[in-house]
């Protein structure tokens, strides 16, 4: 018998650039041998757990460590009366805030810091921490950031001098006035309260650091799952008055960040204190529950919005007001000049007249952070906002909302756009990516299945479930940024590159930025090969390790490939323009007779005669006579500080079936189509966009950070906390379109984010959309089942504070 | 209390406390830092290894009732330098992108095809769906295990046809 039976498709062999190809980071993930922080472990190594605070916010009337100091296999207990003598009981945010390392006045959150215990292994340093007495006077909180600025609010941060309210900063965009006249006019307007409730990101590693201060040689080296480095290298240069060069950040492999792991963290700095005092090494791993109740949540955006438009559907003028909940220490992690993030990209991919944003941060009783999550510093909630706003047009207008989105994108020829908040979006072909997004999901069929659905629904048949379908245009703002008006804490958001070809023609390439799996190592080798004609089986890429790559800021808000990927291109290329003078030399012809072809430099009009990189490579390092001027051996180093950020957009749509009786929602399909520029690798880059995708789902539909009215967290475990399953997520299904950059190097734009940032609007509009028959225009997210039949019931909750 | 488990085929004498978690005895105890700690409550599976032929989280398993038992973690499941077809699929198919699931999803997948060499799409997902993955939103796990499926189908065929051949 003749088998019938194909074997898959083989991996695709290594491409010389851009193209699918197997990841080199594979080898190591799949036979089980990555090396994250947690599985480092140092000879004579100690373990830290931390104490938490079980109130959200209370007075510290006294500390008792007596107990725990006495148990056999703790080697010292670090309270924050202990870090006051040090000068670090409190240290800098990354937005110019300061935030208890551990607590010396009051707890302001539940979960805050309050005692650090370094125990021979983790289980006794946990159980120590049962020991430390602490007594509480507990204080009158605020959990509503709707609340946090009444006359009557509880004072949270009155450590700092004169502060005498909750009020953090007051931040605008756009031209208010030109906005008003615009609405003052307009023939429709509508409004909506849009919560865009706290979530997390909760990658499945939870945040750690192993610290070893050499007594000996005065070197801190800190293995730390973070995503910028160099950027916490400064920081405790900063905080504990230690030379910089004596400090060396290791960020080894990451399970995973979204943003989680880009601020500093009191663990980590107890966990150096640890090890100073102690004299040996010091590990300190978060479990999830302190994971969620106490690291960086993301969004928190209470919105209300306003549309202006014509009768006829054109969209005018957009308004929005946002109270911003960033806890008890603003610790976000955003451009300085920017404390809304790029927020005020709301006015999304719609030619309009005017637009205007209020944003005003207050303090609140709960865990510090709110830049996180894939967000790209809050292109998330701006997405979410207008494209919630344009569906509850249509609903008002009694139009489809793709034909109104049609009708209003911004067309080709208005590229490169000035946003009028201030952008300008390098490029775009906006109508094509909707129009193919449509086709995709067979637009027209879907909704006539549903029309046929309501008439049966109309006539009384309540047996079935009810189809919607939701679209979601977003356009980002990704690529941080123009040093000229993007830093953190003062440093510039440029980042370094070098790249040293050795006498064999192989290479290595040293970037700033970090991978979290996003495949770093192998893009950037790619990116290299493109460049250089050098395999990128023949380029290591070294990342995450201070000591041994350029400074830059690293890895977050999806700019990577927009600054890093283009440092590498330009590097690259002064590579290759030094090889043409070492090959000048060796053809013994004017640099100027010399044309490249991938991987090679040859003479005009005589392709036989040339030499390969790898030819170059070892003539350059070898006993050629160089021109005068012209160095040996074959590197260069580069600093690329990007003119603008790039603008990567998709149009989204979500089709769902969603139970009347019980508020189930079934996600039945998921076309998205991006388009990112030029694709490096689009086998990682269709991994990223499905990852982002399901976040969409589990934001729309499951996952919430809420707040009980004593101040408890109620997301503090993944009992409580859902992210979605593989039964959740259907099978993605992509399509693409391509619009370089015209300023990046290779025309590419960030995409790491687009999706989580894309697709909760389409998943919200396609359940609202499904319960058209009801009459409702809005509820907030996560549309849990219980909140789809309160919305169905005409009663939607406020997801956030758990109350109706 | 002493305990004697099978780790991989091989047998690990050790002295642990009886409230040792199976996951740290894994990675602490025996430096098997394949197996990763996630969440504590059952409920992420990055911690997922075999307890005899079955998948377990083992942040919910003590060590102690591992005792005189046989454990396989993803160490144990290439043959040597042959990589087993499920992790050839991971790769193949880009099933991975942090790698802080893998381990776990393989061991799940790997059992899954022992139980059933065929499984749909719907199979292999509900096959996973204890556990967690952030980053891929599942999509090319299951392509992955289903590659892993059709690749042994192909070996087995051709096993039979060289054999009946050979008769």
């Amino acid at each position: 018998m003749t088998s019938v039976i194909e074997p898959p498709a083989a991996a695709p062999a290594t491409p010389m650039g851009f193209g699918r190809m197997v990841r080199k980071e594979d080898a190591r993930f799949t036979r089980g041998a990555g090396n994250y922080v947690d599985d480092v472990q140092l000879p004579g190594m100690l373990h830290g757990a931390v104490l938490r605070s079980p109130y959200a916010h209370a007075r510290i009337v006294s500390l008792d460590s007596k107990a725990a100091e006495a148990h056999p296999k703790v080697r010292a207990v670090i309270t924050g009366a202990v870090l006051e003598t040090l000068g670090l009981a409190w240290m800098p945010t990354l937005s110019y805030d300061t935030q208890a390392v551990l607590a010396t006045d009051k707890v302001r959150f539940q979960g805050q810091e309050v005692a650090f215990v370094v125990a021979e292994d983790r289980y006794s340093a946990r159980d120590a921490l049962e020991l430390i007495d602490v007594e509480y006077e507990v204080l009158p909180a605020v959990f509503d950031a709707k609340r946090a600025l009444a006359p009557d609010a509880p004072l949270i941060r009155d450590d700092k001098e004169g502060k005498a309210d909750n009020h953090i900063f007051d931040w605008e965009s756009g031209d208010k006035a030109k906005t008003d006249e615009v609405f003052a006019a307009a023939e429709v307007v509508v409004a909506e309260d849009i919560l865009y409730p706290r979530v997390h990101p909760a990658p499945l590693e939870t945040c750690g650091a192993v610290a070893d201060m050499n007594p000996v040689t005065g070197k801190l080296t800190l293995w730390c799952n973070t995503q910028a480095p160099h950027a916490h290298r400064t920081v405790y240069a900063l905080v504990a008055g230690l030379p910089e060069q004596k400090i060396r950040v290791i960020s080894p492999d990451i399970g995973g960040g979204f943003g989680n792991k880009v601020p500093v963290y009191p663990g980590y700095v107890c966990a150096i204190v640890g090890s100073i005092v102690t004299g040996k090494p010091v590990k300190w791993m978060e479990d999830r529950s302190e994971n969620l109740m106490s690291t960086g949540f993301a969004r928190d955006y209470h919105m209300h919005a306003e549309v202006a438009a014509t009768r006829a559907g054109k969209i005018q003028a957009v308004r929005v007001k946002v109270i911003a909940d960033h806890g008890a220490f603003n610790s976000t992690a955003q451009p300085t000049k920017f404390p809304a993030g790029f927020f005020h990209v709301f006015s999304g991919s719609y030619d309009l007249e005017a637009a205007h944003c209020a944003v005003t941060g207050v303090y609140t009783n709960k865990a510090p952070g709110g830049v996180a999550y894939a967000c790209s510093f809050r292109v998330t909630e701006a997405a979410y906002v207008i494209e919630r706003m344009i569906d509850v047009l249509a609903y008002e207008l009694k139009v489809d909302p793709a034909e109104l989105r049609m009708a209003n994108l911004l067309r080709p020829e208005q590229f490169p756009y000035n946003s009028p908040t201030g952008w300008e979006y390098d490029s775009g072909d906006y109508p094509k990516a909707l129009r193919l997004a449509m086709d995709m999901v067979g637009y027209d069929g879907v909704r006539a299945e549903q029309a046929q659905q309501r008439e049966r629904f109309a006539a009384g048949d309540r047996t079935g479930t009810l189809t919607g379908m939701g679209v979601s245009f977003f356009t980002e703002a990704v690529g941080a940024g123009p040093r000229k008006h993007m830093d953190i804490l003062g440093l510039g958001m440029a980042d370094g590159a070098e790249l040293r070809v050795h006498p064999t023609g192989k290479a290595v390439l040293r970037i700033s930025v970090q991978s979290q799996g996003q495949g770093h190592e192998t893009t950037f080798a790619q990116i290299v090969a493109e460049e250089l004609g050098i395999s990128p089986d023949d380029i290591e890429v070294v990342h995450g390790d201070t000591d041994q790559t350029p400074f830059g800021l690293g890895t977050y808000g999806s700019r990577s490939t927009p600054v890093s990927g283009a440092a590498t291109a330009v590097v690259a290329r002064k590579v290759r323009d030094r090889a043409k003078i070492v090959a000048a030399a060796m053809l013994e012809v004017s640099v100027d007779d010399l044309e490249w072809e991938k991987g090679r430099w040859f003479v005009a009009g005589d392709p036989d005669s040339g030499r390969t990189i790898q030819e170059i490579a070892l003539a350059a390092h070898g006993a050629l006579e160089l021109p005068e001027g012209v160095e040996g051996h074959l590197d260069a180093t580069t600093v690329y500080n990007p003119p603008n950020l790039t603008f990567p957009f998709g149009a989204y749509i979500c089709v769902v079936d969603v139970d009347p009786g019980t508020g189930v929602v079934k996600v039945r399909r998921f076309v998205a189509v991006d388009d990112c520029g030029v694709r490096i690798n689009p086998t990682i880059v269709e991994g990223q966009i499905h990852g982002g995708l399901a976040d969409g789902i589990g934001m729309a539909l499951m996952e919430l950070i809420a707040f009980d009215e004593d101040g408890n967290c109620l997301g503090g475990s993944f009992m409580d906390y859902l992210l979605p399953t593989s039964m959740e997520c259907p099978s993605w299904e992509l399509g693409e379109t391509v619009t370089p950059s015209p300023h990046h190097p290779i025309g590419a734009k960030g995409v790491g984010e687009s999706a989580t940032v894309g697709s909760p609007a389409a998943v919200v509009n396609a359940v609202m959309d499904a319960l058209g028959p009801f009459g409702v225009r809005h509820a907030d997210m996560p549309l849990t089942p219980s909140n789809v039949w309160r919305a169905v019931q005409g009663n939607p909750v406020r997801t956030d504070v758990a109350i109706s | 209390m002493r305990i004697t488990v099978n780790v991989n085929g091989v047998d690990h004498e050790r002295e642990v406390s009886n409230r040792t978690l199976l996951v740290h005895f894994l990675r602490d105890d025996l430096g098997l830092t394949g197996t990763h700690w996630g969440c504590d409550t059952s409920n992420c599976g990055v911690c997922t290894v075999w307890l005899d032929e079955v998948p377990v989280k083992s942040c919910t398993v003590l060590a102690v009732m591992a005792d005189g038992h046989r454990v396989r973690t993803v160490e144990g499941l290439a043959n040597g330098a042959e990589l087993d077809p499920v992790q050839q699929g991971f790769v193949a198919c880009h099933g991975l992108q942090c790698g802080f699931c893998t381990p776990g999803m393989m061991m799940t997948g790997r059992a899954l095809l022992n139980e059933n060499p065929d499984p749909s799409e719907a199979e292999i997902r509900e096959a996973i769906s204890g556990q967690l993955c952030r980053c891929t939103g599942y999509e090319n796990i299951v392509r992955s295990i289903r590659w892993a499926a059709q690749f042994e189908a192909a070996a087995r065929a051709t096993t039979n046809e060289t054999a009946e051949v050979a008769q």
